[in-house]
């Protein structure tokens, strides 16, 4: 029995798991990865969960396997870095019961600090790796990911991107089939990779590679369309295949479903049946090369940019011979940019706002309070990746002893767990006299909302022990833990001055739940209009719901979610 | 009207236009025709422009719609409906929600809001409906069905029957607020059929 359902990108990647018999789904959150784990959590008879960072559930997903269950694991791009070093030997070692990771770039930087290409991870670590280019192929590809890890004893990648992940479309679905789990059988030469059975696994990693690579040139997924005109061929996959197919019906295409190992004799059939050979593909020359490597002479990256996203339109301007762009009105070029902000009731607009006023440096870490680097609070003045506030912070103060009293770290509770708590070690390890800001909303805001170690409930809703940001600080010889809602400004800044003057690591816990989680509204306030002297001091907060009307604030109360922030910076007493 | 559409809605993260992309999915599957949707999720959300295009055909391939291809540009917000009108194909039409939200830079005072958008529809040939969602959602006690009334209020453009739409509505909104929801569709439907 099939039926058809619209599913998104992602839902589709998680009924695909499901169908073929995946047991378990492991993943830290991150656009546009992480509906997958979400929609896989709600099946029967399976298990999901949040790992509080991708090494962590790339290990737990790899143990699955070992003991014998087919098992999915998720994460964004920059999600892969952390999860590389397992990745990399597990590639040597093999599974047992079927291991696929999913992994989801960001071309056009939606949701993204940079714009990284996973299909070198592929090549790097002799992973094969597919990529599907609708939600019907999501399905299809993710069961068929699952046959060759187990046919090919190796972890299989599927990559997608945003535009895939975050597209809906019709889906066929079927029935999961049922799989056993595998025998679990003690093999030491196999499982632990000493350098003396490593060197045996390489030779077998390499075997494996070049067994997949003959084989691609007869898969499926990899597909030739041929047409009439032959004038010009098209290599490309994923969503870039759509775009190709949109803008030029009548080219001959062929169809990567698999982008590493290349079909390299299926390449070359294809180049000598047209006249010129154009890879189109989004990001790094990651086709390109290795066809150029392989002596077939085609075009790319001097055709499209290596950064953001293809379209139809850009492919339409670049190879077809009709009408460059099917534009027909002017674009309105001047009018305000909306970027997207702190929500109103936010409790890191709170922090911010004490931040800014005592001028500090602020060492910024991932998370929706990122945001506090922008106008108006531009509050927030480093941010490299997951962890790093704490540690950069170190750095600085180490090369330079006198900011230890005007800079700070900031960090939410989910990236806390997620890599602080290393740099935090680091810091008590080696007497460097930070301060640490836990943003502590109770939640992972930025990726909508996932739970995490420090909110006392699993992914699939159970209960469960809450670690205790504050103790951990503890354990590791934190001796200055302090507790403050960030909403009680004065609180905040007075144990701020403290903790900067001490002469050793301090961590002050910002604690107040993200305005979005649910019962955290209330009635919202308003100006009194003959109270107020337009100082602006409220209109500085840069709330959404703070509008400026010829210089006075109006609240609007549609979206104004009560958190009273402005009537707290109110000298006047005009806010009620 | 052709069975073909190619539509875009836009407007702030947080408004509830991944709703509305949802229901129309599911008439295209009613409707036994080819579907696929762009959404934007993540950082955008958090108050920023958010899009998501629409495109149903027999058979689709990109799920983006083409810049000068929209039959429709629906606007949850005004600004944001200008922001796409070069999507617009020459017969194309913007049906937008007429309440204005904020950005940033205008909250501040850094820059105004653009008073003139309508003017410069007119202007520029760019044909427009904008209708009181935000009001009608308010006046049955469910501001939080705008989404809805839009979709009311576009339905008499598409080639859905009543029935297909108030099934697509089920599949997508919780049973509890099913009614509100019905009602909020009906009085979006009204206010264009009064209006032409
Ligand atoms: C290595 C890595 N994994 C995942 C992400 C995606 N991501 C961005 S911010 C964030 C978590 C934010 O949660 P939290 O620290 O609690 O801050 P909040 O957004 O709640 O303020 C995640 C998972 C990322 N950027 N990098």
């Amino acid at each position: 029995m099939s039926s058809k359902q619209l599913m998104l990108g992602n839902e589709a990647f998680a009924r695909g798991a499901y169908e073929a018999g995946a047991k378990l789904a492991v993943a830290y959150p991150g656009t546009p990865s992480t509906e997958i784990t979400q929609a896989f959590s709600k099946y029967e008879n399976v298990k999901a969960q949040w790992a509080p960072n991708e090494k962590v559930a790339l290990e737990t997903a790899f143990g699955s396997s070992l003991a014998g269950n087919r098992t999915l694991c998720c994460f964004k791009h920059v999600g892969l870095n952390v999860a590389a070093d397992p990745l990399f030997t597990i590639s040597y070692i093999g599974i047992n019961a079927g291991l696929v990771i999913i992994v989801a770039d960001d071309p056009g930087m939606y949701s993204s600090q940079n714009e990284q290409d996973s299909r070198y991870y592929a090549m790097s670590a002799h992973i094969p790796m597919l990529e599907p280019s609708d939600c019907n192929e999501a399905v299809l590809f993710v069961k068929l990911a699952f046959e060759i890890s187990e046919r090919y004893d190796t972890p299989v990648f599927i990559r997608t991107t945003t535009r895939m992940s975050h597209s809906r479309g019709s889906v066929e679905i079927h029935e999961p089939v049922n799989v056993e789990p595998k025998e679990f059988a003690r093999n030491i030469s196999k499982n632990v990779m000493l350098p003396a059975f490593a060197r045996k696994r390489h030779i077998t990693v390499e075997a494996r590679e070049n067994k997949l690579s003959a084989d691609a040139d007869h898969l499926d997924v990899n597909e030739i369309s041929w047409n009439d005109d032959r004038s010009l061929g098209i290599i490309a996959s994923g969503i870039a295949y759509q775009y190709v197919k949109e803008a030029l019906p009548d080219a001959s295409v062929l169809k990567l479903g698999m982008v590493f190992p290349l079909p390299l004799q299926l390449i070359k059939r294809f180049s000598d049946g047209v006249q010129k050979l154009v890879v189109a593909e989004e990001l790094e020359p990651f086709f390109e090369m290795q066809i150029k490597a392989a002596g077939i002479d085609c075009e790319g990256k001097s055709i499209f940019s290596r950064q953001g996203e293809l379209s139809t339109q850009t492919i339409r301007k670049a190879l077809s011979d009709g009408q460059e762009t099917l534009q027909v009105h002017e674009s309105f070029t001047d009018l305000p940019a909306r970027p997207p902000v702190l929500c109103p009731g936010c409790p890191h607009r709170a922090t911010f706002n004490v931040l800014s006023k005592l001028n500090l440096f602020v060492s910024g870490d991932i998370g929706c309070y990122t945001l506090g680097a922008l106008a108006p609070y531009n509050a927030l003045h480093t941010n490299v990746c997951m962890g790093a506030s704490i540690t950069v912070l170190s750095g600085m103060i180490k090369a330079r002893p006198e900011l230890k009293n005007q800079a700070v770290a900031v960090i939410g509770d989910s990236t806390f767990f997620h890599s602080g708590m290393t740099g935090l070690t680091d810091m008590v390890y080696n007497c460097i006299p930070g301060t640490v800001l836990v943003l502590d909303n109770r939640t992972t805001g930025m990726t909508g909302h996932q739970d995490h170690p420090g909110t006392g409930k699993t992914l699939q809703g159970e209960l469960t022990y809450t670690v205790d940001i504050g103790e951990v600080a503890k354990a590791v010889g934190v001796k200055n833990v302090r507790y403050v809602d960030p909403f009680n400004l004065k609180e905040l800044e007075a144990v701020l001055k403290e903790e900067l003057n001490n002469d050793s690591p301090s961590v002050i816990i910002c604690k107040h739940p993200c305005a979005l989680l649910p019962k955290q509204r209330t009635l919202p306030v308003q100006v009194d209009p003959s109270v107020c002297r337009k100082c602006k001091q409220c209109l500085r907060l840069g709330c959404p719901a703070i509008e400026n009307h010829d210089g006075a604030p109006v609240i609007n109360t549609s979206i104004c979610s009560g958190c009273k922030l402005c009537q707290s910076v109110c000298v006047f007493g005009a806010i009620r | 009207m052709k069975s073909d559409l190619n539509m875009i809605i836009v407007g702030v993260g947080g408004q509830g236009t991944l709703l509305s992309s949802k229901i129309l999915g599911q008439l295209a599957i009613l409707n036994d025709l080819d579907v696929k949707l762009s959404e934007v999720h993540g950082m955008a959300q958090r108050g920023g422009s958010v899009e998501t295009h629409i495109r149903i055909a027999d058979h689709v391939y990109s799920p983006l719609v083409e810049p000068g291809t929209a039959d429709i540009v629906l606007g949850f917000e005004p600004m944001e409906a200008a922001r796409w009108a070069h999507y617009l194909s020459r017969d194309g039409v913007i049906i937008t929600n007429s309440s204005r939200i904020w950005p940033m830079p205008v909250v501040t005072g850094a820059v105004a809001y653009p008073e003139n958008l309508y003017e410069k529809f007119e202007e520029n040939n760019i044909r427009y409906k904008t209708i009181d969602a935000q009001q009608l959602a308010d006046s049955v006690g469910s501001p939080r069905s705008t989404n809805i009334v839009l979709l009311g209020y576009i339905s008499s453009l598409l080639p859905f029957s009543y029935e297909d739409w108030l099934k697509a509505i089920e599949l997508c909104v919780p049973a509890k607020t099913l009614e509100a929801n019905i009602k909020a569709f009906d009085l979006g439907k009204n206010a264009y059929l009064v209006k032409e």
